[in-house]
Parts: structure tokens; C-alpha cells; sequence
């Protein structure tokens, strides 16, 4: 450690790497989207690229500026950035331009606008670290698990409220840093979830009838097991089972009165019980078709046909990832999906050497946050998962959305740095 | 945290584990839609996915009678999608097109405005010579295709206001309604406006790849993401064709309408505005010319009189004066006012009978006076309570006769005449104002505007004695499905059966009285009731004005007539009322004298004179 003040010494490569690889990525892809209007230079600023251009040079600087702070500012002003993201949501709700039916956006004048909502991510994950930090912190204890409740739903809640379904599912993220720093019935919620997901899919695509026969052999099934070897917490398997079963009776309701009316039919397009290619269901075709037209090797760059002319709507934002597959072709698509999970993966792990409690909890939100929002985009442009639009980290054109990430990213990368200087 | 222990330590394995299996999964899944999937690819060579509209066929429409009015011709358009030209010899397209380079570069400049990606039409209605001489070559010119569609035709070339036209959405059209894409047909007006919804069906989508040299190679994914084209639904109307056609040549020659209902239902049976046009003179290549032609013309044949031209009613009006004062009991049918014919006051009568007539006799001479004394007893009525409060029971009586407001059934522009109200008369005379101020309503002047459809429809009343149905175009759809139901709503007018009988049989004796004013048009053999009207017109000539129906025991057919200038309501109005109801109700017509006067009758309109 001879260059004590040189922070390009201690920080992770590898993360940083991966981080350029994908902002780069999107960048290009970002340039070749735009071309169906003729072509421009990367650099032109009255283009999209050359305005995501202008934002990575932006996230960069602040990224770095963020590098050379002293890293405990960042547990110590936590509660602040939390407050002032709540803030700004409360402001968004009040003066929030709308875009695409979500009130999101703060006009800043002069063609910039923000999307609090991107930032309430990072605030939350802040002073989910620093509360959860604290030497006294214990998950086992109702005490601290309220304020945790707390500190989750508020920013949630408002996100909910400017109908910006897409970005309040982010918030379960959270709940894989619950489940690694051992809240009870973490694991178990989330296999519960997984569960009811999966019930609530059957019982739309088979029927309320069948979907209890179902359930019913199951616990038999389930039962007669547990009665033949003596297996104890019965009560609990019978209570699980009831669960679904309430739930089998629920999906009507929720799916006919809770869910609006697009949110619907996206689900109904995606599990194929409406056809509907022109309408809802085009989206989907489209970038199905986009993707699966790159073949293996892909058709090479700025040479993409379905994702120019507007073939696919919002290419440049939430559907990035089908230029990458038309262009890029499966090689393409193998490397973006390689990169993330790598990226997943390196968070995790430098998560874990941290000495930090702080340190470690941010690194498992912002993965959580991240995961949440890469499974769900690219899940969505493959048809997995309904539509919902929410941005690809690093990639999709947005200030707001790279922004936040970088500065997510940057946050984390200094708490990394200074590991060796806690003792 | 305290407990922070080896064991939590390893559910990082798990957390790995899940980002893992989900980025695994996506990888399976791509590798199925990139790999496996032979269906999603487009081959390499840069073809493109072309977006074909299919357009339905725009919905029929028939008379009562199940006569063709209006169908449909192929005509083929030449689309463009600007994105995909290159590299093609603009003049020898343009000479193939017959357009000017400048046209040429025009069009194009207006289609990439529109969109880059998405087609719009370069020329619309291309012959079908040029058709099929263009189509064998248009390989050499990428992204420009013929797509089919259909225009109006007219067969019988009449009624060209109610049928209406079609033409090209506009801006405001498309933001309206994201059904429209440049370049579609919408209805502008008549009832390809108002059935426009019904009309034009829904449209399909074929997908179809085409490959670097504009041919098409067929469609994609075996048709599994094109839609089939909906037809539109077939209007049957409650127009009759033979009786519309009649009307019009009645007509030539003369400026004004004639509006014909079947009391029963409502349905219009006849709407003719003169001067007319051919409705076929608005479709296609040639319409926008031929629309701004009509538009210069100084005898206005766009304009739609029948529902746009507002008229002060004149005699007809003392029918609705005599129902509402009988029904508030100001008057009963045996009531006699005093008349000094042309010295009376503050009216004076234009026609010669006894001193003192009853309600009947009123009627069949069209005395002023009479109804103005029955006007003025009306808002008088002690039982009101004071003027104001009488002319509002009179003024909402009017209101319940169809008067002073539209009936928004699925006729577009409709005017709503005008009924002053009270609060009018209070600003205009500063709350200073009695029956003597406002006495021209007694008579059908002053401010009262009606247009031709709503006295119609007080004939159609008179004749059902007490209700009507809102007037409207639409009898059927071809589907069967109910027409709105605000059509088939029986309105009441709040007066009792008995007093239309008193009007009713007044009216038939302006027939056959040996005063009436249009005993001179009675009809071989049909019982009919009427009355004239003749209203001043500060312009010029009277308006001749005659409100009917017939049979009388059996209304099948209620009108209304007006003749711009056309002097007294019994010279022009009543004879052609005369023809159109034995017309219809004989299907032939007896009196070839009245006939051919009526027919080749011109009056002679000096219509630059009265623009200025």
C-alpha cells in the first residue's frame, strides 16, 4: 500500500469491468435502436445515444467524485438521503408529471426530468444498512424488525401511490438481505411466494376446480407422508396447504378487482389466454420475434431490421435487451446475461468480506435491487414474466435510471476500498 | 449485528444459487427463441416484416323498402413506407404515376412527416389499368406496395346530404381515435358519420415477409399473427328511395326542403334539401375538387336546410298556440274571438270569413287574430299567477312538442331553432313586457326559428295525436342488432288526446273546407290534413311553408315543406305536400297537371343579388 491516497489501487476491477462492459453494451445499442431515423453520429446530442451518452459521462463523474469521499459519510448521512428521497416522492406525488399513466417525474426544467423513484431505491438501501448495522440490530427481535418494516413500506407505499407498480416490486428485493442477515421466516417467505405465484398461474390457466383437486392429492399426498413417518409441525404443513387453498379462492378477486385493467390482460397475453398481437400482446410478439430472429450469432451490429422502425415499441428503454438479441444473436444475449450474473455474483462475494455489518447489508440490497430488476426486464422482453416497465440496470436509455445505479454501484465499490482500513 | 455467525454466513450460497438458476433459465429460454425456434427467424438477407392492413368492407345501406343506396367499388392505393426506398429511378416512377417530380418529392416528404416506418398512402385510387401496368414492375421500387380498399359508390344518386360522404381522416381524427391510421376513410358527414362505428367494421392485419427486392415472400409465422378483417354493418333506413327521389325532382328548381316522417315510428321517410348534388360527385380521386366547386357555389348545395335552416313558422305555428291553449284551459274548441279581418288589432287577418270564428274555423282560415287572442289568454291564464309564470307553461309546452331543441337522434349538425325564453324578454324589455310586446309568437314570427325537421315532426304529433318518436334515419341494422333506444322512446307531450282531435280535424278541413287554404290540393281519394304558413322574410319573398299528414284516420306519412321565397304556403307547399303523400300512399300519382306545374315550377332566385 505504497499509494495510500490512490483509490484506483483498492478498488474492485472486476465489478468495475463488468460495469463498463454493460454500460457500453447498452450505449451501442442503444445508438443502433435509433437508426431507423436515419443515421447520426453516436455523439449526437439531439439523439438518444447521444444523450445516454452525455448521462454515462455524468454517472461517471459522479461516481468518482462519490470514490474519493470518505466512505463513512455514507452510514452517517443515510438516514438524510432517506429522508430526502421520501421527500421527493411526496414531492413527485404532489407536482409529478405523468408519463405512460405513472404520476414518476419531476419536471427540472429545461428537458430533464427525474424519477425520484430510482433514487428511493438507493435511499432505502442506505438506511436499511445503517439501521440493521447498528451493534444492537437483531432480526430475532420484534424491535427491530418494525422499524425494518417501516423503513421498507413508507418508500414502497408512495411508489404505489403515483401507480408505478413496476418500480414498488423492486422493493421486494429486500427481502433476500433479510433472509442473509437471518430474519425468522425470511427463507420460508420466500418459498411461499414462489408457491403462491405458482398457484395463482395454475388456477388462471386450468381452472378454480381443478387447481383444488390439485391441491387436494397433494396434501393427501403431503399428509399421509407425514402421519407414516411421525413427522412433527403438522399444524404448520396443514397451515400452508390452507393457504393455498385461500388463495385458489382469492385469484378472481385479485385478478378482477385488484389488477387494472392492462396489467390484466398482460398477464392474460402472457399465459396465452388471449390472443391479442395487435393490441397488449404486441409488445411481446415483437420482441419475441426480434429476439428470436438474431439466431445464434446474431445479425450483427446495426444491422437488426425488428428492432428499428418501431417494430418494437420502447427499444431504447425497457426493451433493450431485444436489440442485443437481434444484433447480437445468442452469443449476444449469453455474454449480457454472463455479465450480470457475474456482477450478481462479485456483490455477493465482496459482500461477504466486508468487516462492515453496513458495508455487507448495502452489498446484499443493491444485488437484491439489481437481481429484481434484471430478472424482470429481460424476463419480460423473452416472455417470462408479464410486462412490466421497469428499466435494465446499466443499459436502457434513462438519466435517472444509470444515475442511481452508478451511484448504487459507486457507493458500494468505495465501502469495498476502505475494508482494509477497518480494523 | 452481533450474531452475525458462520451460519448465516452460508446462505450466501443460497442467494447465489437463486441468481444463478434464474440466469440459467434465461439462458434456456433464449437459447429456444434464438436457437431452437425456426419459426422467429427472418433470414439474414435484411427482409423485412411488412404490416399489411386488410379493410373490411364498409357496411351497406338500403332503404325501407331493402333498395340499394350505397355500396362499395375496389379501388387500389399505391402505400409507401419511406424507410425502405432506395436507390429508385424517381423519374421513370413519376412518369408511371403521372405525377410531377415536385408532387412526387411532396408526397414523400409528407409520408416520412407521418412516419419513417409505418405506411402511408403516395397516391390514392389508382385506375385499375394503372394498376395492373404499375403492379408487374413495382419490384424495381422498394417500399412502395398496392393495397385494396373500397370506395362509395351511389347507385341511385340521391339523397346525398343524408347518406353523407367519406373522406381522408384528418390530424384531429387520428388523435381522436387510434383506429385511424393515415390515409383511412372516416365518415364526414350524414350517417357514414354517425354510423361510422357500425359502419366501417373492424380492420385486419397480415403479416408477410418481403424480402431486398419488395416481393413478397409470403405470409409469417404461417398467419399466426395476422387478424381477419370484421365487415362493417349494413344500415337499413327508414328512407324510402322512391318517395326521396320524387321529393327532389319536386324540387328542382326551388330553393328549400322537405322533411317526411312515418308518424308510427319515428322514421324518416323522405329528407330532401334543394338544391342537391350528386352524391357520387364526393367520392374518390376527384372529391376534394368537386367539394370545394359545391363549396363556391352561391345557392349553397352543401347545406343541409332541412335540419340547418331555421325558419320562423309562420301560420303553422297557430296549431301549437291552439293545443296549448287548450290544454291549459285558456280556450275550449266552441271559444270564439272577435276578428275585424284587416283592421283588427294589434294583428290584422289576411283572410275574408265571418266576424266571429271558432277554433275550427280559425284554423281552416288561418286567422291571426284568433290566435293571438288564444296566445294571449295562454300567458294570462289567471291560473298561472302572472304573465311570466304563463309563458314559462307555454314556453316548456313548446319544449314538449319538440320544439327549441334538437333531438340528437342520428341526424349530425342538427340546429335547435330558437324559442325565446322569458329571461330573454326580461333583458331585452328590461322585465317591462305583456302579451302585446311579445303578440308575433301568437302567429308564428318574431323570434321563433324552427327548422324543417321539427315541424315535420309537429305534424307527425298532431297526426298520433299527443306523442312522438324522436325523427331518425336508421330503421334496422343488417346484424339485428337494436337500434339505440333513444330512437324508439315514445315522447308525450303532455296534452291530452281530445284537443289534437279538435286541431286534427281543423287540419283536415284546410283540405276540404270550402274555405281551406289548400282545398285546392286535395288529393284524389285520401283524407289528409294540413295547414299552410307563410312566413315573412325581411330578405325577400315569403317563405312558403305546409305542414301535413294523411291518411287522417290513419297517419302513415306526416310533412313538412318549405319554399325559400316561394310566396303563399298554399302556391308552392301545399300542392307538393299534395303530390308526396299520394305518392306514397298510392305509390302512383293522379293529377299529371299539378305534377309537371310542381316539377318544372322555377323560381327565380337572385342569388348574387341577395348575398350581398
Amino acid at each position: 500500500m505504497t499509494d495510500r491516497n490512490s483509490i484506483i489501487g483498492k478498488v474492485d476491477w472486476p465489478l468495475l469491468l463488468m460495469y463498463f462492459a454493460l454500460v457500453i453494451i447498452g450505449w451501442l445499442s442503444i445508438y443502433s435502436a435509433g437508426m431507423s431515423e436515419g443515421h447520426h453520429a453516436i455523439y449526437d446530442m439531439s439523439q438518444f445515444c447521444g444523450k445516454q451518452m452525455m448521462w454515462i459521462g455524468i454517472s461517471i463523474g459522479v461516481g468518482f467524485v462519490i470514490l474519493l469521499l470518505d466512505a463513512k459519510v455514507f452510514d452517517a448521512f443515510a438516514y438524510w438521503i432517506y429522508a430526502g428521497v421520501v421527500l421527493m416522492l411526496v414531492v413527485v406525488l404532489v407536482y409529478g408529471t405523468a408519463t405512460k399513466g405513472a404520476t414518476s417525474w419531476i419536471d427540472l426544467g429545461g428537458g430533464v426530468k427525474l424519477q425520484p423513484s430510482e433514487f428511493a431505491k438507493l435511499g432505502t438501501a442506505l438506511a436499511l444498512a445503517s439501521f440493521l448495522g447498528r451493534q444492537d440490530a437483531d432480526l430475532t427481535n420484534r424491535k427491530t424488525r418494525i422499524p425494518v418494516y417501516g423503513i421498507l413500506l413508507l418508500p414502497a407505499a408512495l411508489v404505489l401511490l403515483q401507480h408505478d407498480a413496476g418500480s414498488a416490486i423492486v422493493f421486494t428485493s429486500f427481502i433476500f438481505v433479510l433472509y442473509r442477515e437471518g430474519m425468522p421466516g425470511a427463507g420460508a417467505v420466500m418459498l411461499l411466494a414462489v408457491g403462491a405465484v405458482a398457484v395463482f398461474v395454475l388456477t388462471l390457466v386450468w381452472s378454480k376446480t381443478t387447481m383444488l383437486i390439485v391441491i387436494g392429492s397433494l396434501f393427501a399426498l403431503t399428509l399421509a407422508y407425514y402421519l407414516l413417518h411421525k413427522k412433527k409441525r403438522l399444524w404448520r404443513m396443514v397451515g400452508v396447504y390452507a393457504f393455498f387453498v385461500a388463495l385458489v379462492f382469492c385469484v378472481d378477486f385479485a385478478f378482477y378487482e385488484v389488477l387494472e385493467d392492462h396489467q390484466r390482460t398482460r398477464i392474460e397475453v402472457l399465459l396465452g389466454l388471449k390472443d391479442d398481437p395487435k393490441g397488449a400482446g404486441y409488445n411481446l410478439h415483437q420482441s419475441q420475434i426480434a429476439i428470436g430472429s438474431g439466431g445464434f450469432w446474431g445479425k450483427g451490429f446495426l444491422q437488426g431490421t425488428q428492432t428499428k422502425y418501431d417494430f418494437v415499441p420502447e427499444q431504447h428503454t425497457d426493451f433493450i435487451f431485444c436489440t442485443i438479441g437481434e444484433e447480437g444473436g445468442f452469443k449476444g444475449t449469453f455474454l449480457v446475461i454472463l455479465l450480470y450474473i457475474g456482477l450478481l455474483v462479485r456483490i455477493i462475494q465482496m459482500a461477504e468480506r466486508q468487516k462492515l455489518a453496513f458495508s455487507r447489508i448495502y452489498g446484499y440490497s443493491i444485488a437484491g435491487i439489481l437481481f429484481v430488476h434484471i430478472a424482470i426486464n429481460i424476463g419480460m422482453t423473452i416472455g417470462l414474466v408479464p410486462v412490466i416497465g421497469i428499466p435494465l440496470p446499466f443499459m436502457s436509455y434513462g438519466g435517472s435510471s444509470l444515475l442511481a445505479f452508478t451511484i448504487m454501484l459507486a457507493i458500494f465499490l468505495k465501502q469495498d476500498a476502505n475494508r482494509l482500513k477497518i480494523l | 449485528m452481533k450474531y452475525s455467525n458462520r451460519n448465516l454466513s452460508q446462505r450466501h450460497y443460497v442467494i447465489i444459487g437463486v441468481f444463478a438458476a434464474v440466469g440459467l433459465v434465461f439462458l434456456l429460454k433464449l437459447f429456444s427463441l434464438q436457437v431452437l425456434d425456426k419459426e422467429l427467424k427472418i433470414s439474414a438477407d435484411n427482409n423485412v416484416l411488412r404490416y399489411v392492413t386488410q379493410y373490411p368492407a364498409r357496411g351497406k345501406v338500403f332503404d325501407r323498402n331493402g333498395k340499394l343506396l350505397v355500396y362499395n367499388e375496389a379501388v387500389y392505393d399505391l402505400m409507401v413506407v419511406p424507410g425502405q426506398v432506395k436507390d429508385i429511378d424517381t423519374a421513370e416512377f413519376c412518369r408511371l404515376l403521372k405525377i410531377t417530380p415536385e408532387s412526387f418529392h411532396e408526397r414523400i416528404t409528407k409520408a416520412k412527416k407521418y412516419s419513417r416506418i409505418k405506411a402511408s398512402t403516395f397516391v390514392s385510387q389508382v385506375s385499375k389499368e394503372d394498376y395492373a401496368h404499375i403492379g408487374e414492375i413495382l419490384y424495381r421500387y422498394p417500399g412502395f406496395y398496392f393495397q385494396i380498399r373500397t370506395i362509395r359508390h351511389y347507385p341511385k344518386a340521391i339523397a346525398a346530404h343524408t347518406l353523407g360522404d367519406i373522406g381522408e381522416v384528418n390530424r384531429d381524427e387520428m388523435d381522436a381515435d387510434p383506429y385511424y391510421k393515415m390515409g383511412d376513410y372516416v365518415g364526414k358527414s350524414g350517417i357514414e358519420k354517425f354510423y361510422e362505428k357500425e359502419l366501417r367494421g373492424k380492420k385486419g392485419l397480415k403479416v408477410v415477409l418481403v424480402d431486398v427486392h419488395n416481393r413478397e415472400k409470403g405470409s409469417y409465422l404461417n398467419g399466426a399473427l395476422d387478424s381477419l378483417p370484421v365487415p362493417g354493418k349494413d344500415l337499413y333506413l327508414g328512407l324510402d328511395a322512391d318517395l326521396q327521389a320524387y321529393g327532389e325532382q319536386l324540387m328542382h328548381g326551388k330553393i328549400g326542403s322537405i322533411v317526411a316522417i312515418e308518424p308510427k315510428t319515428g322514421q324518416i321517410l323522405a329528407f330532401v334539401t334543394s338544391p342537391t348534388y350528386d352524391p357520387n360527385l364526393l367520392v374518390g380521386r376527384v372529391r376534394g375538387e368537386n367539394y370545394n366547386a359545391l363549396l363556391q357555389d352561391p345557392s349553397k348545395p352543401l347545406l343541409n336546410r332541412a335540419i340547418s335552416g331555421t325558419y320562423p313558422p309562420g301560420s303553422t305555428f297557430k296549431m301549437v298556440n291552439g293545443l296549448i291553449a287548450l290544454q291549459s284551459g285558456s280556450i275550449v274548441p266552441a271559444t270564439q274571438f272577435h276578428c275585424n279581418g284587416p283592421s283588427s288589432t294589434p294583428i290584422k287577418c289576411t283572410h275574408h270569413h265571418g266576424p266571429s270564428p271558432d277554433l275550427a274555423n280559425a284554423i281552416e282560415n288561418s286567422c291571426n287574430p284568433y290566435f293571438y287572442e288564444a296566445f294571449k289568454a295562454t300567458i294570462n291564464n289567471p291560473k298561472f299567477g302572472g304573465i311570466k309564470k304563463g309563458y314559462e307553461y307555454w314556453y316548456q309546452k313548446t319544449q314538449d312538442l319538440g320544439l327549441g331543441h334538437t333531438f340528437n337522434t342520428d341526424i349530425p349538425y342538427e340546429k335547435s331553432g330558437n324559442i325565446p325564453t322569458g329571461a330573454y324578454y326580461d333583458k331585452m324589455y328590461l322585465g317591462s313586457w305583456n302579451s302585446v310586446t311579445i303578440r308575433s309568437l301568437g302567429i308564428g314570427q318574431g323570434e321563433i326559428l324552427v327548422t324543417p325537421l321539427q315541424l315535420a315532426n309537429i305534424a307527425a304529433t298532431i297526426a298520433n295525436e299527443g306523442y312522438y318518436y324522436p325523427p331518425h334515419l336508421i330503421r334496422a341494422f343488417g346484424d339485428s342488432t337494436a337500434i339505440p333506444e333513444k330512437m324508439t322512446t315514445r315522447m308525450e307531450t303532455g296534452i291530452e288526446q281530445r284537443h289534437f282531435q279538435v286541431i286534427k280535424a281543423g287540419m283536415k278541413s284546410v283540405f276540404e273546407g270550402s274555405h281551406g287554404t289548400a282545398r285546392g290540393s286535395k288529393i284524389p281519394g285520401i283524407t289528409a290534413g294540413g295547414k299552410t304558413g307563410t312566413a315573412q322574410n325581411p330578405h325577400g319573398d315569403n317563405h312558403s311553408i305546409f305542414i301535413a299528414f294523411s291518411p287522417v284516420e290513419d297517419p302513415k306519412i306526416a310533412l313538412s315543406i318549405i319554399i325559400e321565397n316561394g310566396g303563399y304556403g298554399s302556391t308552392w307547399a301545399a300542392p307538393i305536400a299534395s303530390l308526396m303523400m299520394e305518392k306514397y300512399i298510392k305509390g302512383y300519382t293522379e293529377r299529371p297537371a299539378v305534377e309537371e306545374r310542381m316539377m318544372k315550377g322555377v323560381i327565380n332566385y337572385d342569388i348574387k343579388k341577395k348575398k350581398q
